[in-house]
């Protein structure tokens, strides 16, 4: 007997494109709000349907990034640790995700001050490891920050690319031994750790990539990506999942699309601890 | 000609800056650390790991401790700052401590007290060079200008800031030089077994260098230069140019003067090797003469003195400083009886010395060795082993020990240097 998997999103009823902080960005094209709305109930209603627990936090006039909820912070087992976001438009952001885990009763664990980590975007568990991705947004030191004060083994990432500033837009863990990543947005290093840790490695193309469809939200075998990865899909349904295409176009305008409207507060798919702990 | 030996001086780079980072984490299997090492290279410094713990399990962190190697702080600065974004840590050392002077002519307590070694103090989150580098000083810094600065206790004025405790200081241990010349198989090691001729190749080399680098050769001479009779090979070698600054006592330059007017040595005629008759007087009354006529200066002038080391230190206007001791007869007036000013005006003259040639005398070459520091060759000629070991017990290491006779080995040195000068 398995509880339902639990996920944090917030309404995108401020969302919009108000400063520009990644190449995605550009306050000129601007986003309809009736379509953001439409794409994000969307979203929330095939997580429902999938028998997701959904969670909201109030949305809040002058925070649109607050919809992704995904750079909250990061969820171990019962710790939560908020971000301590790169860019001071979004650290506004900071105490109202701190405030609703204070509020759960979460065990609320600061990062220290010097260190910018942003959430499940530059950290995704896959099996016992925590990937963590740095250089755009997160830093190599507050991973290892994370690492000594959780216990796990930490593997530092660097992206390059700064189309995929997180690393949750280039990197999906989808099992404990699996994950789509696009080669692209890491350095040789990086790339040489992935092929020696990843059992099996999903390629995105780069305009699969481009098309955010590294950021996919998973529960159990099903997956939600972005429309327009044709071939992944394919990919991913021989290997026994169910691809459920979306559109995310006026969330791709800021930069994100699935996994960024999502935190997954009892673990992702492919964290190991989820199922031993919870 | 010999190939150039390498004398370890500031131009040259052993002492290329060193700082310390720390990496911890899961930076094996991260690529990490391989990553930072690589880097280091690729930004053309070099490292060396001081430490490093492997986690046993996986989950458990590792912990590295490296030493990048750059050729300047800028360099440093710039590869620290790369790492730094891939989770490296620069191992913070504190700013050097200080307490103010608070009385002329003593340290605060707790002072640090200097070796001859390169020193850096940390000022202001940099290393800072020491300068004037001296043994058993303080170190006294300006944070304003970020300068730092050997001081004797004598020196020490009310309301310096001397350095106190370890914190914030290190030295930077020379590098011996590498491949094969004299002073690396010589080492330290005092024995009259040495194959001499060699040993003077090398001096001559090295007296060369240093003139080459535009660096001063100083000379530290005894008495028994004159007894042994040497003079000449020393009046020769400043004559042509091999020697910039000497520092004598009072007992040198009065039996070089009495050679010249008497051509005896404490009344010992240096030709014949015999005592000649009323010869004793000979010392005192060369003391007379110089005084009377109110200097060496005068002398030379007046045409009283016309040859030796005396002489040609005055014609060819070199750096000399007589130093007197209780014992002396006299003294000249040019000897500086006060040890302070003495050693103060000693310490003025050293500016700029890359080789020093310390000969048959002990004192004065243990005061000399106390103030150079550590990079200026030293080589210390003696027939009495225990002149040159006590020269390297008291702390300068640098010193090249030669036990032999002064004068084959002066004679010798003045025919490979002005014979082949030309």
């Amino acid at each position: 007997m398995s509880s339902p998997p639990r996920i944090l999103m917030c309404k995108p009823d401020f969302y919009g494109i108000e400063y520009e902080i990644n190449p995605w960005m550009n306050r000129l094209v601007g986003t309809d709000a009736a379509t953001s709305s439409r794409q994000w109930q969307a979203l929330h209603d095939t997580l429902v349907d999938l028998g997701v627990e959904i969670s909201l936090v109030e949305p809040m006039k002058g925070l649109p990034d607050l919809v992704f909820t995904a750079n909250a912070g990061l969820v171990y087992r019962s710790i939560f640790i908020p971000s301590k976001f790169r860019h001071g438009v979004r650290q506004v952001e900071e105490p109202f995700y701190t405030a609703w885990f204070q509020n759960r009763g979460w065990d609320v664990v600061n990062i220290p001050e010097k260190h910018y980590f942003e959430g499940a975007g530059d950290a995704l568990f896959l099996g016992e490891t925590l990937f963590a991705g740095y250089r755009f947004r997160s830093d190599a030191r507050g991973h290892q920050w994370i690492g000594d004060r959780l216990g796990v083994e930490v593997l530092p990432l660097e992206l390059v690319d700064g189309h995929y500033y997180h690393l949750d837009t280039c990197f999906c863990p989808i099992s404990p031994y699996q994950a789509i990543y696009f080669p692209g947005a890491f350095d040789d290093y990086a790339l040489n750790v992935l092929k020696s840790r990843v059992d099996e490695l999903i390629e995105a193309s780069a305009a699969e990539a481009a098309s955010f469809s590294c950021n996919a939200v998973v529960v159990g075998k099903t997956i939600i990506m972005n429309d327009g990865a044709p071939r992944l899909s394919e990919s991913l349904r021989r290997l026994g999942f169910d691809v459920k295409p979306h559109r995310f176009t006026e969330f791709i305008k800021a930069g994100g699309s699935a996994k960024c409207l999502t935190l997954r507060l009892d673990g992702e798919e492919a964290a190991s601890w989820r199922s031993g702990s919870t | 000609m010999s190939g150039d030996l390498p004398l370890p001086t500031a131009q040259a780079a052993p002492w290329a800056v060193t700082e310390e980072i720390e990496v911890r984490g899961h930076i094996v299997d991260s690529l990490i650390l391989p990553k930072i090492l690589d880097r280091i290279l690729q930004m053309g410094a070099s490292f060396e790991i001081r430490e490093c713990t492997i986690g046993a399990r996986r989950v458990d962190p590792s912990y590295a401790r490296v030493a990048i190697k750059a050729t300047s702080q800028e360099a440093i600065d710039e590869i620290i700052a790369d790492l730094v974004e891939h989770g490296a840590t620069p191992v913070h050392l504190s700013d050097a401590q200080f307490a103010v002077a608070d009385m002329p002519g003593a340290f605060p307590e707790k002072f640090y007290s200097t070796t001859n070694q390169k020193t850096q103090v940390r000022i202001g989150g940099r290393w800072v060079d020491v300068v004037d580098q001296e043994m058993d000083c303080g170190i006294v810094i300006d944070e304003i200008k970020k300068s730092a600065r050997c001081v004797a206790m004598l020196d020490i004025l009310p309301g310096m800031h001397v350095v106190t405790g370890y914190a914030g200081v290190r030295v930077i241990p020379l590098e011996r030089p590498r491949g094969e010349t004299l002073f690396g198989f010589m080492n330290s090691a005092v024995s009259s077994e040495k194959p001499k001729a060699v040993s003077l190749r090398s001096v001559a080399d090295s007296i060369r260098t240093a003139r080459a680098a535009g660096q001063k050769v100083l000379l530290v001479g005894g008495p028994a230069i004159i007894h042994t009779g040497s003079g000449q090979h020393v009046a020769k070698l400043i004559e042509q140019g091999w020697v910039q600054t000497l520092f004598a006592g009072n007992a040198l330059a009065v039996h070089d003067l009495e050679q010249s007017i008497y051509g005896t040595s404490l009344g010992v005629d240096i030709q014949q090797g015999q005592s000649v008759d009323h010869g004793h007087e000979h010392h005192l009354r060369t003391i007379n003469t110089i005084r009377r006529l109110g200097g060496i200066g005068n002398a030379i002038e007046s045409g009283v003195v016309k040859s030796g080391i005396m002489f040609e230190a005055y014609r060819k206007n070199i750096d000399v400083v007589l130093a007197g001791s209780i014992r002396d007869d006299g003294p000249l007036p040019e000897v500086i009886t006060d040890v302070v000013e003495a050693q103060r005006q000693m310490r003025r003259s050293i500016a700029g010395v890359g080789f020093a040639l310390m000969i048959a005398t002990m004192l004065h070459s243990v005061a000399t060795g106390n103030l150079l520091p550590a990079w200026v060759k030293v080589v210390c000629v003696d027939i009495n082993p225990s002149t040159v070991i006590k020269l390297s017990d008291r702390g300068s290491f640098q010193t090249i020990s030669l036990v032999t006779d002064v004068e084959p080995f002066l004679r010798s040195l003045a025919v490979e240097l002005t014979e082949s000068a030309g």
